[in-house]
């Protein structure tokens, strides 16, 4: 990881697409403007973070911008890692995809996709990966509902009604 | 065969089989038990239900954590071989039994369903598991019970079942299959008729 320091200059380097950096926990994390990621990226690369370790999505819900985005670097020959962040409303859930940058990136995003709805612009073949693709809904959303079959057990069985002993 | 039914004549009669002499020219409370000790009938269907029973080719279609303890229940300790359900076969057209070992996605399903209409009648399906029966620690979006889209014979509870429990609910199937053969799921879903068949391709 950068240390702090490190952290301040690499959002430096980044201009005015960094909203916020966050350093917690020896974690280097960058908050970036959605619209940017893919010179975001591109500029990291430049700085050694040659490897994409990791592309995932989050809903941080009932916060506004709910969706995020995280992209995880890795620096191999420094064993160096910084994360960048990124946040879209769901009402407009679209994000450069930086497929054709890093293959890598892929399934991942389609993954993002298909679990949190974000619309990855730029992608070859944005599809479903997991759940079928007639689905409807994206499951891991939190105002999505878990789902499932109701059980028979003991706690909700009718014959155990009786007044407790 | 000429010589099968020359023997049952010789063994009804009393003359000599393989060898060995038996009591000639037997009559009356004799005879009768001697046949009584040493012929056995039984009707048609039950000797097919006794063979069938006796013989499950199960399909190998491990989906999940469950798949480990059906390996087991094959391997030498619980050895499965020593029932005749040994063959497990990688293909639905040489098989007669699936046990569904393992949770079912909703992406599956369809697959599963398709891999049982290709087997052979009459079959059997066996849900192992929790999460095939009532979908159990993954009871979410994600996963669809095996009695939504297959006539389940027999669950097994558990999670996993051990090697054990699946070989009890083996030979439960066993027992339902010899003792009422017509239990199928045509019988239980209202479904005769419903038999293809080759005419009517």
């Amino acid at each position: 990881m950068p240390d702090a320091t490190g952290l301040e200059l690499l959002g430096r380097e980044l201009g005015d697409a960094v909203l916020e950096t966050v350093y917690f926990r020896r974690r280097a994390t960058i908050l970036i403007d959605p619209t940017q990621v893919r010179s975001v990226l591109a500029t990291l690369r430049a700085q050694g973070y040659t490897f994409l370790a990791s592309v995932h999505g989050v809903d941080h819900y009932p916060e506004e911008p709910r969706l995020g985005v995280l992209y995880e670097l890795l620096d191999m020959s420094r064993i160096d890692r910084v994360a960048v962040k990124l946040r879209v409303p769901t009402d407009a859930p679209e994000v450069q995809s930086v497929t054709p940058e890093w293959p890598t990136a892929d399934h991942q995003e389609r993954e993002v996709y298909d679990m949190f709805g974000v619309v990855f612009e730029g992608h070859p073949d944005l599809r479903r990966i997991l759940m079928p693709e007639d689905y409807e809904g994206h499951p891991q959303r939190r105002d999505f509902p878990i789902g499932g079959e109701p059980v028979h057990f003991t706690h909700n069985d009718p014959a155990n009604d009786a007044p407790a002993r | 065969m000429e010589i099968e039914r020359a023997g049952a004549h010789q063994l009804l009669r009393g003359g000599p089989v393989d060898g060995r002499t038996l009591p000639a020219h037997l009559e009356g409370a004799e005879l009768e038990r001697h046949i009584e000790e040493r012929v056995l009938t039984t009707t048609l269907d039950r000797a097919v239900a006794w063979a069938r029973s006796n013989s499950f080719f199960p399909l190998g279609f491990g989906l999940a954590c469950c798949a480990m303890e059906q390996f087991h229940a094959a391997g030498p300790r619980m050895d499965i071989a020593r029932f005749g359900f040994e063959a497990f076969r990688a293909s639905p057209r040489q098989a007669d039994l699936i046990i569904l070992a393992g949770r079912v996605s909703i992406k599956m399903a369809p697959i599963i369903r398709r891999l049982y209409d290709q087997m052979l009648e009459p079959k059997w399906a066996i849900s192992m598991g929790a999460c095939c029966s009532s979908m159990g620690v993954f009871n979410n979006y994600a996963l669809v019970p095996a009695d939504k889209f297959l006539p389940i014979d027999v669950h097994v509870p558990g999670c996993p079942p051990r090697p054990e429990a699946l070989m009890h609910g083996i030979l439960k199937l066993r027992k339902l299959v010899q003792d009422d053969p017509e239990a199928g799921w045509r019988e239980r879903y209202d479904a005769l008729g419903t038999e293809e068949s080759p005419l009517d391709a």
